[in-house]
């Protein structure tokens, strides 16, 4: 053919079909400018503009058509385009480029795009025209179900692929009792294999529909409206609606009556820049047989198709740079309460590729991955639990950092509990809330630029942590934006240069542009935390006050809604009647919601600011302590009972426990520290949870490291065995000071001991072996620490200067905050929530 | 910066002229207070290392709860910001726009050190 490309220079392009393709492509052209330069005419056969036909079945569930509706107010008038709804068009005359349409109305085109869609397929089965038989694939469609089903009580689906689930579940929302009929052997035949069949048969059965697989519709019965289906194994299935789900073909008649190419099993052939064989006319979305030739019942890929040609239009030579060649066929089952999803190659038809399955049959789970001979994941299918889709999907196609078969272990039995960030490729969403991708999140530089230009992170906040893996450590490694140095050199300058003081470290080793400035939220703290672990004093006190954060500020930890809750230490858990009532008492007494905590002592919640003092004074009074559970720093040391009790104690673990805790209270860490004692094997303490832990054995005493509870759980390493209690206090000082000394910013000893180079068995070098030589400096450093701490508390509530802050109000010392309130909830109280969203009606 | 005018200690422009707060010397630099002004609103004073004063609404846009007085300040550019010791969002103690999310902001009001 020698007709010229049409290009931007084209003054009339027509639309046809106003779907969720062609409003696509509307917006890509107005978004290429194309809009000014074209007249842009389109012919909709449905009654109503675009709308979301992916979300179609949420109409069931209470979305109305106008909110599923896809076309911005204003768009069409925007960008002066022609909408001719309810008009489809008859006839296409290619020689004379002109398009008929039903109310006999001609267009002139330069461009005609063709954006008609699919049909629902309905077999040739007698009976299909009686009342009561629908389709589903438009607005129309599902409010004509819906009225009939009021006088309904039974449904059938022909059909039980991804879209005869779907409308199973709407039928059966509508209170019908449901059946679905399916010719292949299994359900969802085109995207699970017979296992995932299976285990989705049992969960579908459980939700109480009726699946009839492996049987096809012979005739449809009734008189003028459905009575029932003849199945093709001879029995008869009453029923009073029939909806039909059995594929979709590409709507292509219009291009077939005008001679344009069109597939053998139907579609209109396109070239991969969405070209049908006449050069004026192209094709998009799910009428269009793509290049690789199939034709896609997607919408992503058919966005991608609508792209590429409003790309050729806009660019002057009809030759854009942007083409279709095929796209991703995963899926996931967004209905039904059913997790199913399928990606890349599900069912294993690349050569000599292999299967890794788990089935568990009770819970109806399913899972294989398909994995090429060198690793590298194909595709997969995941029924029951469709958790790890996220991150299977964007892994295909590369080998995964974790061999496949504890991929597919569920949680808890030896499956890792996520994948590492880096082992992700770019288009992996990382922020669900936002669905943000990774690639748009690593070439940020900071946290605070990511929630600004993603929104990653502003949701739910689950994906926090993994985003501050992805980003740079504020570009060269520093702290933060006013040090270029890491906290260890930090540490390292303070120690070296005897510096104790934030304003002089900041102004003398900070970035240029912060010193003589304020420093920031994120290095006031840390460089505290390193000034008070080098023995800087009272952190109430000078300078250092200005550094806390609000816990430390004011020695306890905020609450929701402004007020405070207090911790006493209670060391290794072992506590005195006398001292249980007066925590009872000072608790009844100031009205505040008492809780056994998981770290073996008691919380007390609700205090307002200017109360903690006195509350405070009574408990030094009863001989308590802080317990610096608002600070990074020796949290507990758990005990169990031990020896003294238990029968198979081999040690005293309480008298260890408590000795251990009143050693290190009050020391200064990069993060909180846990620590606890098991009197023998059985580790009731759970020691090897902990940042260190300690189990008896016959001959003394076993020291563990780097173990974690939470989120990112870490089973502890054995450090040294047998140790003697002099032998065991001593490790312990020099592992804590080295970690104290190296890690980063809030870095458990889990984390740290994972990065540091050379991981536990460099640490091993250095505390056990001594192989740096400064295990003489670390011990002094603990012993210096030992001898100056002091209760944070008591030296509190005798200092009329320090207590001068504990105020609601600095005008109004007397008064107490209004805005601090309870309500009762089981005997107790619980803070009333702060109201919000009453923003604009307070201005 | 006009210290001596203000006597040792610290004002807000409120709609119907000057209100004290308190003595300068109850702020430690780098830390804020709460204050109570006379129609029942609270608001969070600070001061910068350089004993510049700023306030803002002591409320809390994000969780609802009275509680920037007790944030940390810091500087970023050159200009002074508190983050919420709650969830931590930053804000401009000039202007009140909180710099990690443009659409919220809380009202600043004038301090004699500020004009
Ligand atoms: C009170 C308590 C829950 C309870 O009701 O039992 C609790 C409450 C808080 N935990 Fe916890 N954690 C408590 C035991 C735990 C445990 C279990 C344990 O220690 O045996 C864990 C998992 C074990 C671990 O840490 O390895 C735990 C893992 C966390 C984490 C995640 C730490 C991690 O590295 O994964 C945080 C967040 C953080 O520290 O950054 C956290 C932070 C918090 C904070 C401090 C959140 C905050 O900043 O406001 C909570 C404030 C308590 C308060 O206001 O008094 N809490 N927290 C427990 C206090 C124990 C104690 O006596 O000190
Ligand atoms: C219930 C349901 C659930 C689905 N779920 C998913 C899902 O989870 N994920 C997914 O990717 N896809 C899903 N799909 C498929 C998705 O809706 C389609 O891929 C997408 O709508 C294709 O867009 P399109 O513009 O090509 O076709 P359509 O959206 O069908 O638009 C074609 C339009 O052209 C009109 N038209 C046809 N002929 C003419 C003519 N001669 N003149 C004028 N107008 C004409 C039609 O009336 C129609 O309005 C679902 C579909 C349905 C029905
Ligand atoms: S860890 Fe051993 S000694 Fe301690 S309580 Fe359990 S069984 Fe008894
Ligand atoms: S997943 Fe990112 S905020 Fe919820």
């Amino acid at each position: 053919m020698t007709t010229p490309a049409p290009s931007a220079a084209a003054r009339t392009i027509v639309v046809v079909g106003h779907g969720m393709v062609g409003q696509r492509f509307l917006e890509a052209l107005a978004e290429k400018g194309v809009t000014d330069r074209a007249r842009v005419v389109v012919l909709g056969e449905e009654p109503r503009p675009a709308y979301d036909r992916v979300h179609l079945t949420s109409y069931f569930t209470g979305t109305t058509p106008d909110e599923l509706s896809m076309v911005e107010d204003g768009f069409i008038e925007k960008y002066g385009i022609e909408l001719h709804l309810g008009d489809p068009a008859r006839s296409v005359d290619r020689a004379a480029r002109t398009v008929t349409a039903r109310s006999g109305r001609v267009f002139a085109y330069d461009v005609l795009v063709l954006a008609t869609g699919s049909y629902p397929f309905v077999p040739p089965v007698p009976g299909r025209d009686l009342a009561g038989c629908f389709v589903y694939r438009t607005i129309e469609d599902l409010l004509a179900i819906e009225e009939y089903a009021t006088t309904a009580a039974t449904g059938a689906v022909v059909g039980g692929g991804l879209l005869g689930l779907e409308a199973a579940g709407a039928l059966q929302g509508l209170g019908l009792a449901t059946h679905i009929v399916e010719f292949a052997p299994r359900l969802m035949p085109a995207q699970v294999d017979a296992g995932g069949g299976a285990a989705l048969l049992r969960t579908i059965e459980n939700m109480g529909l009726s699946v009839h697989t492996g049987v096809g519709t012979q005739e449809i019965t009734g008189e003028r409206a459905v009575d029932g289906m003849l199945l093709s194994d001879g029995s008869r299935l009453q029923t009073d609606l029939v909806v039909f789900s059995a594929g979709v073909r590409p709507r292509d008649q219009l291009a077939r009556d005008c001679g344009l190419a069109v597939g053998e099993r139907g579609g209109i052939v396109v070239d991969e820049h969405c070209r049908t064989c006449d050069p004026a006319v192209y094709a998009i979305g799910e009428c269009a047989l793509a290049c690789d030739g199939k034709v896609y019942g997607l919408v992503a890929p058919g966005y991608e198709m609508a792209v590429a040609v409003a790309d050729a239009l806009a660019s002057g030579d009809g030759r854009p740079e942007k083409s279709f060649t095929g796209a991703d066929m995963s899926t996931k089952l967004k209905l039904l309460g059913v997790d199913v999803a399928s990606f890349g190659d599900a069912h294993g038809a690349a050569e000599g590729s292999l299967d890794v399955v788990y089935t568990d049959a009770r819970s109806g789970i399913y899972k294989k991955l398909v994995v090429s001979p060198d690793g590298t994941l194909l595709g997969g299918v995941l029924v029951g639990d469709a958790e790890m889709y996220g991150t299977l999907r964007p892994l295909t196609g590369h080998v995964p950092p974790i061999p496949a078969e504890q991929l597919v272990l569920p949680a808890g039995l030896g499956a890792p509990v996520a994948l590492g960030p880096e082992a992700l490729p770019d288009e992996a969403v990382i922020c669900s809330c936002h669905n943000v991708t990774k690639g748009a999140i690593t070439p940020l530089g900071s946290l605070p630029e990511v929630k600004k230009c993603t929104r990653a992170g502003t949701g739910c906040g689950s994906c926090l942590k993994t985003i501050e893996k992805l980003l740079p450590k504020t570009g060269d490694g520093g702290l933060c934006d006013c040090f270029a140095h890491t906290r260890q050199e930090l540490y390292e300058i303070a120690l070296a240069l005897r510096l104790r003081s934030y304003q002089q470290l900041l102004d003398e080793h900070g970035r240029p542009a912060a010193r003589g400035g304020d420093g920031c939220e994120i290095c006031k703290p840390a460089v505290a935390s390193i000034l008070a672990s080098l023995g800087g004093g009272h952190i109430l006190d000078g300078e250092q006050a200005a550094l806390q954060d609000t816990n430390d500020h004011f020695l306890a930890n905020i609450q929701r809604n402004g007020s405070y809750s207090i911790v006493p230490r209670i060391p290794g858990g072992e506590i005195t009647p006398d001292k249980l009532i007066v925590i009872g008492e000072v608790a009844r007494d100031h009205g505040l919601y008492t809780k056994i905590t998981g770290g073996q002592r008691i919380d007390l919640f609700g205090a307002r600011v200017d109360q903690l003092p006195v509350i405070w004074a009574r408990l030094v009074a009863a001989g308590f302590e802080s317990g610096h559970a608002y600070g990074k720093s020796l949290r507990t040391v758990k005990s169990c009972v031990g020896q003294t009790w238990c029968r198979y104690g081999v040690q005293d673990s309480v008298r260890m426990a408590i000795d251990l805790e009143l050693r290190y209270r009050g020391l200064r860490s990069p993060h909180k520290l846990k620590a606890a004692v098991s009197g023998c094997a059985r580790e009731c303490a759970e020691a090897q949870s902990k940042d260190f832990g300690v189990i008896a054995t016959a001959n003394g005493w076993n020291l563990y490291v780097g173990g974690n509870g939470g989120a990112t759980p870490r089973h502890a390493d054995l450090l040294a065995q047998d140790l003697t209690d002099d032998e065991l206090v001593r490790l312990i000082d020099r592992f804590l000071m080295f970690y104290i000394r190296t890690a980063d910013r809030l870095e458990r000893t889990s984390v740290w001991l994972e990065r540091i180079e050379g991981g536990l068995q460099h640490v091993k070098d250095v505390v056990v072996d001594d192989s740096l030589g400064i295990c003489a400096e670390l011990e002094a450093l603990m012993a210096g620490h030992v001898s100056a701490y002091r209760d944070e508390w008591a030296e509190t509530v005798e200092d009329p200067e320090r207590l001068a802050r504990f105020v609601s109000f600095v005008n109004a010392p007397g008064t107490p905050d209004p805005t601090v309130r309870f309500v009762p909830e089981r005997g107790q109280i619980k803070p009333e929530l702060p109201v919000l969203a009453l923003e604009v009606a307070a201005r | 910066m006009n210290d001596d005018k203000t006597n040792g200690s610290i004002r807000l422009r409120l709609d119907d002229g000057w209100f004290e707060v308190c003595e300068r010397a109850r702020l430690v630099p780098g830390r804020g207070v709460a204050a109570l002004l006379p129609d029942g609103r609270q608001a969070a004073v600070f001061t910068d290392r350089t004993g510049r004063a700023y306030a803002i609404d002591n409320r809390d846009p994000f969780t609802g709860a009275y509680v920037m007085s007790r944030g940390l300040l810091g500087s970023a550019h050159g200009r002074a910001f508190v983050a919420s010791p709650l969830l931590k969002q930053r804000f401009d103690l000039e202007t009140g726009e909180c710099l990690d999310d443009e659409e919220v902001s809380v009202q600043a009001y004038l301090t004699d050190h500020s004009k």
